[in-house]
């Protein structure tokens, strides 16, 4: 039997969404439109969803729309700026069996398929948020219009472990062509869930009419009416098929080059386009069926869930954090040195909390350098169309730069982007603690240096804390917040508030070298470099850990980070850690080389030139692949254990969050313990799993 | 300097659908349906461009929360109109729209303006008459005006005792009679009636048509209607403008600025007239407007064809044409119905009847003159007159 979402038992904590039907009749309809708004009865900060009560109240509305006499279109929209954000994510976790799953992705076919079936024009008038489920059900319509102000539309269920498996696999390659599907579908999902805005659907070919927030409603209506009465006719290209077979191609080419396959969903999604081409509706629903319930019972699923709620909830309310209302007003912001990273910082500073900022470097000529470069950095902003002109001319007007640290006097918080170096960074604070009020934040951009090392020589120890930015930093979304002892709460407090209001995700660490991400890449690059002097070459062991689906190889990685930063960050983990990080000789080597050690021709690949190659010296104990995957894995639960230990952090939640937001680990990983519990590399490390799942 | 008058004309008219208030648009903002109203008039006229429109001067008599704001100003941001063209909030009552089409009218004669977007709102569900008013202690202690006056109802059976000749019978079939020239014209109205999106509990719809129109009317049921604002008294629900939401909006232009972009001429104004009247019977106020205006313009009520004046009471209009020896039931008067029949969102109508007219004009040729007046709480009226651009000689 193919379950309907009458079948469906209820989910107790279903934010239900209600399918309110109301009638009218539009001048020159000749009839009536129905119109059924979506809508769970909150405002747009709680989308609407759809639970097993959600989707049966809209199978009664269809119902009841179906009995009704004289309907001549039917219209679906929703409460304000949400269309339908798609199935509700907090049911997924419930489903018990493969069978509830496979029943869940029925009723949904079961559903969305009489809107396609109807015998009356459909209509989806998408007015806002429109995600997974919610973009499905618009397309079963047999027409959209779209509003150029709504946001949040796509295909995000690859992103989550899962595909789109409410029609959206087999319904979209068929409407817009394959190429652009694969894009929605995998190419969006993997690359950091892009989502699609409202002037994106008309052109790309999912909606067929698009009109302005301001009375979307009325003119949508007014559209349907034309096109129910046939006084428009809408116009869709004909999709070409003969090339399907060779996007298919590209895409599984883009799947494996981007996440080595790692990700089931994409290799899944990937199949059902490529099925698109040829299977009937029911064929392919059929085929959605099978992956979506294959996929909510597999293990990529439940760590994605995991990892979209770690984000979505300790990434707001970090763990470790004081009362937000201890936090200090920040009303203006000093920047020690000049350079790239400080003036990355500035810049983000000035942004995001729009007060002045000065940055100050030894003498006015690099002061004035390297505010020129803030300058220009505003000004590609602005022809970018990512600011606007005032705001491009305020950002002007807030940075400024200046050889006097006496600008520091009047700032709340001074934040340091000086050199890597204990000695000198001590130097700096004790200049502008001189300088600066008693109660000015002093911040450390350190990415592994003992803080509580800074905070030794200053008078007031209690308003320096370190925050640990990562490289681009307007880009990477986490900071590292690093309190020491001494560091009081409202600094820390501070802190977190400012990381807030830089809309970035804040992970309390505490003052152990290399802190959390360095710490474990650091880890993970020691025991690659490590297997490479033993005797592995690098070819093997750059690949070993492919099918992890990390964003980058461990040699690209190290192309990214650079040699010479990488070997000092290597040396200064064996110095603080041990022999756990091994001061590679082969990395030593490749830092120091004065010739170039990457291959330009395929920049940030991670590939040597030959004349760097020529450098490595190997051992004579080669492992295999799998061999060094193991051990870097053994190495990477070895590594979490101890930082649970040392207390670093309080649970491997945040360990998970840290990867996911400062490396970009992948969601089906659940960042990096659940893989390792997965993987039963904790238990043996370790003797128990890490558990942060539950 | 140039310094002649110019011609100004009504270049076209929209409103929303009239709601009953509590019901249809309670949920709806006012300013939203401003919006919709301006950014229908865009629509209908794409010859003209928006950055072309030199001021956006809109009314609503309770200027706050949705309504307020600078409503001209912000309405015209909210509804797209380039930042460059300014705007302003007005008001003077049930007049508010009507002395917003007066006021850039005569900028518009005095060259000050080329184009003009002018319109009223009310939301008399989230805005009910006297809302946040803090009458002077001196209106009571000094005697200065009745307390009656402030109280519309009250004005109305004011103005029964002072016209005794205008029984409850009268109106009662002058209320009739409004209902059914409305029902039969309600598919001409259309035409100027733009659809506003209207969300409640129940979800979204897109209002299409006016909610209050009752064509079941009859005079035994009118009979039956408790008079409200005074017991036995004469004025009943049926006889009076109901309580209603709605917007309008209207394009004025010289006349070279619309030929010059083929903008169509709908009505051409000749003259206006605003006067007071005692407060106590603010019903009376279009007589001595009328009168003005029209003597201004050197006409008299015999050159005025078709009238358009709106129906705060019956009681009121009854005066109006006692004093005009004009019949009850005569065709030029209100021909497709008025506010006791479709409703009337105080600061708004003006405009509704200044719409109602220049379609009027387009159908009856043989007319020259029209008017467009109605009275004001606190004792006015005003009164527009407009000539027809159709007319093609007397019958």
């Amino acid at each position: 039997m193919y379950a309907t979402p009458l079948d469906l038992p209820d989910f107790e904590e279903e934010v239900v969404t209600e399918a309110h039907v109301r009638y009218l009749e539009p001048r020159g309809l000749g009839g009536r439109a129905a119109i059924i708004t979506l809508d769970n009865g909150y405002d747009h900060t709680k989308p609407s969803s759809f639970g097993p009560g959600g989707l049966k109240n809209l199978w009664r509305a269809l119902d009841e729309v179906e009995a009704a006499e004289g309907v001549k279109l039917v219209a679906v929209t929703g409460k304000p700026f949400i269309f339908l954000a798609g199935a509700d994510i907090k049911l997924m976790p419930s489903l018990e069996s493969r069978e509830q799953g496979l029943m869940l992705a029925q009723a949904g076919h079961s559903l969305y398929k009489r809107l396609k079936a109807s015998a009356v024009p459909t209509f989806a008038f998408i007015n806002g948020v429109a995600l997974g489920g919610g973009f499905e059900l618009a397309l079963h319509c047999h027409y959209r219009t779209v509003s150029t102000t709504a946001n949040g539309l796509g295909l995000p269920e690859v992103s989550i472990g899962l595909i789109p498996g409410w029609g959206g696999s087999q319904i979209l390659p068929n409407l817009i062509g394959v190429e652009k599907a694969a894009q929605v579908i995998v190419g969006n999902p993997l690359n950091q869930n892009k989502m699609l805005r409202g002037t994106d659907l008309v052109p790309m070919g999912i909606a067929d009419a698009q009109f302005e927030g301001a009375d979307f409603l009325e003119e949508s209506l007014d559209w349907a009416v034309k096109v129910a009465t046939g006084e428009i006719t809408v116009q869709r290209p004909e999709v070409d098929r003969d090339s399907w077979p060779q996007v298919i191609a590209g895409v599984r080419h883009l799947v494996e080059e981007k996440v080595h396959n790692a990700s089931a969903a994409a290799v899944r999604a990937v199949d059902l386009l490529e099925l698109a081409r040829t299977a009937s509706f029911e064929e392919g629903s059929l085929a959605e069926d099978e992956a979506l319930a294959d996929l909510e019972a597999g293990p990529q699923f439940q760590a994605s869930i995991y990892a979209f709620n770690l984000v979505r909830a300790l990434g707001k309310r970090p763990e470790g954090a004081p009362s937000p209302g201890l936090a200090k007003e920040v009303g203006k912001v000093g920047v020690v040195g000049a350079g790239l990273m400080a003036g990355q910082i500035a810049l983000m500073f000035a942004r995001r909390l729009e007060v002045p900022v000065v940055m100050t470097d030894l003498d006015a000529a690099r002061a004035e350098r390297g505010l020129a470069y803030v300058r220009s950095e505003i000004d590609k902003l602005e022809s970018k169309g990512r600011v606007s002109k005032l705001k491009a001319a305020k950002l002007r007007a807030l940075v400024s730069a200046s050889a006097l640290k006496s600008v520091y006097a009047d700032c709340d918080l001074v934040i340091e982007a000086v050199f890597e170096e204990l000695k000198v960074k001590q130097a700096v604070f004790a200049e502008v603690e001189s300088i600066v009020s008693e109660e000015c934040l002093l911040v450390t951009n350190t990415s592994g240096l003992s803080v509580t090392a800074m905070a030794s020589q200053l008078a007031h120890p209690e308003r320096l804390v370190g925050m640990h930015f990562f490289n681009p930093v307007a880009v990477m979304p986490l900071v590292e917040v690093i309190p020491t002892d001494k560091t009081d709460n409202e600094t820390l407090a501070t802190a977190y508030a400012v990381a807030k209001k830089l809309k970035k995700t804040a992970v309390g660490s505490a003052d152990r070298p290399a802190f959390i991400v360095n710490r474990l890449l650091g880890r993970m690059l020691a025991e690659v470099t490590g297997v490479v002097d033993a005797g592995t070459p690098i070819e093997v062991a750059d690949v070993a850990l492919d099918d992890l689906g990390l964003p980058m190889r461990p040699f690209a990685l190290l192309e990214l980070v650079g040699l010479q930063v990488s070997w000092h960050l290597c040396q200064h983990l064996n110095e603080d850690l041990g022999p756990r990080f091994p001061a590679s000789e082969n990395l030593r080597r490749l830092a120091e080389a004065d010739f170039p050690v990457f291959d330009a021709s395929a920049k940030g690949k991670g590939k040597l030139t030959e004349e760097a190659k020529a450098l490595v010296e190997l051992g004579n104990q080669p492992a295999t692949a799998e061999e060094v995957k193991q051990r870097v894995l053994r190495g990477l639960a070895e590594e979490v254990q101890l930082m649970l230990d040392e207390g670093v952090v309080p649970s491997p939640k945040q360990v998970d969050l840290a990867m996911i937001m400062g490396a970009g680990f992948p969601f089906w990983l659940g960042g990096l313990t659940p893989y390792l519990d997965r993987a039963g590399v904790s238990a043996e490390v370790s003797g128990k799993p890490f558990g942060a799942m539950g | 300097m140039n310094d002649t008058i110019r011609d100004v004309v009504f270049v076209d008219g929209v409103r929303t659908p009239f709601g009953k208030a509590g019901k249809l648009f309670e949920e709806t903002r006012a300013d939203d349906m401003i919006i919709r109203c301006i950014r229908s008039l865009l629509r209908r006229n794409p010859g003209l461009p928006p950055e072309r429109v030199d001021e956006v001067a809109l009314a609503a008599t309770t200027q706050i929360g949705d309504q307020g704001l600078t409503l001209g100003r912000t309405a015209a941001l909210l509804a797209g109109l380039p930042r460059s063209v300014p705007g302003y909030s007005i008001d003077r009552m049930c007049a508010g729209a009507m002395t917003a089409v007066t006021s850039v009218s005569s900028a518009i004669a005095a060259r000050q303006y080329d184009i003009a977007i002018a319109g009223g709102v009310e939301s008399m569900s989230n805005h009910p008459m006297g809302e946040g008013v803090d009458p002077n202690p001196r209106i009571v202690a000094e005697r200065l005006v009745d307390p009656d006056a402030l109280q519309m109802g009250f004005t109305a059976e004011n103005l029964h005792d002072l016209y005794p000749s205008i029984t409850k019978d009268r109106a009662d079939a002058y209320a009739v009679g409004t209902q059914q020239r409305y029902a039969a014209a309600v598919e001409r109205l259309q035409d100027d009636i733009t659809t506003m999106a209207a969300r409640s509990d129940e979800g979204w719809t897109v209002a299409v048509a006016d909610e209050l129109p009752r064509p079941e009317t009859t005079l035994e049921g009118l009979a039956s209607l408790r008079t409200p604002f005074r017991p036995h008294g004469r004025v009943t629900a049926g006889t009076s403008a109901p309580l209603t939401d709605g917007a309008t909006a209207c394009l004025l232009a010289d006349a070279e600025t619309a030929a010059e972009l083929g903008l169509p001429v709908a009505m051409r104004m000749v003259g206006f007239a605003f006067a007071g009247v005692d407060p106590e019977t603010m019903g009376s106020g279009p007589i001595p407007s009328t009168e003005k205006a029209l003597a201004r313009a050197g006409l008299s009520i015999e050159d005025i064809g078709l009238i358009e004046i709106n129906e705060a009471f019956a009681v009121q209009v009854l005066a109006f044409l006692e004093h005009f020896k004009i019949a009850d039931d005569d065709p030029r008067v209100n021909p497709w119905g008025g506010a006791i029949a479709m409703g009337h969102p105080l600061a708004s109508s003006g405009v509704r009847l200044m719409t109602q007219l220049a379609r009027e004009f387009a159908a009856h040729p043989e007319v020259r003159y029209g008017i467009t007046t109605m009275c004001v709480g606190l004792g006015q009226g005003g009164t527009v007159i407009w000539e027809n651009p159709n007319f093609k000689g007397a019958k």
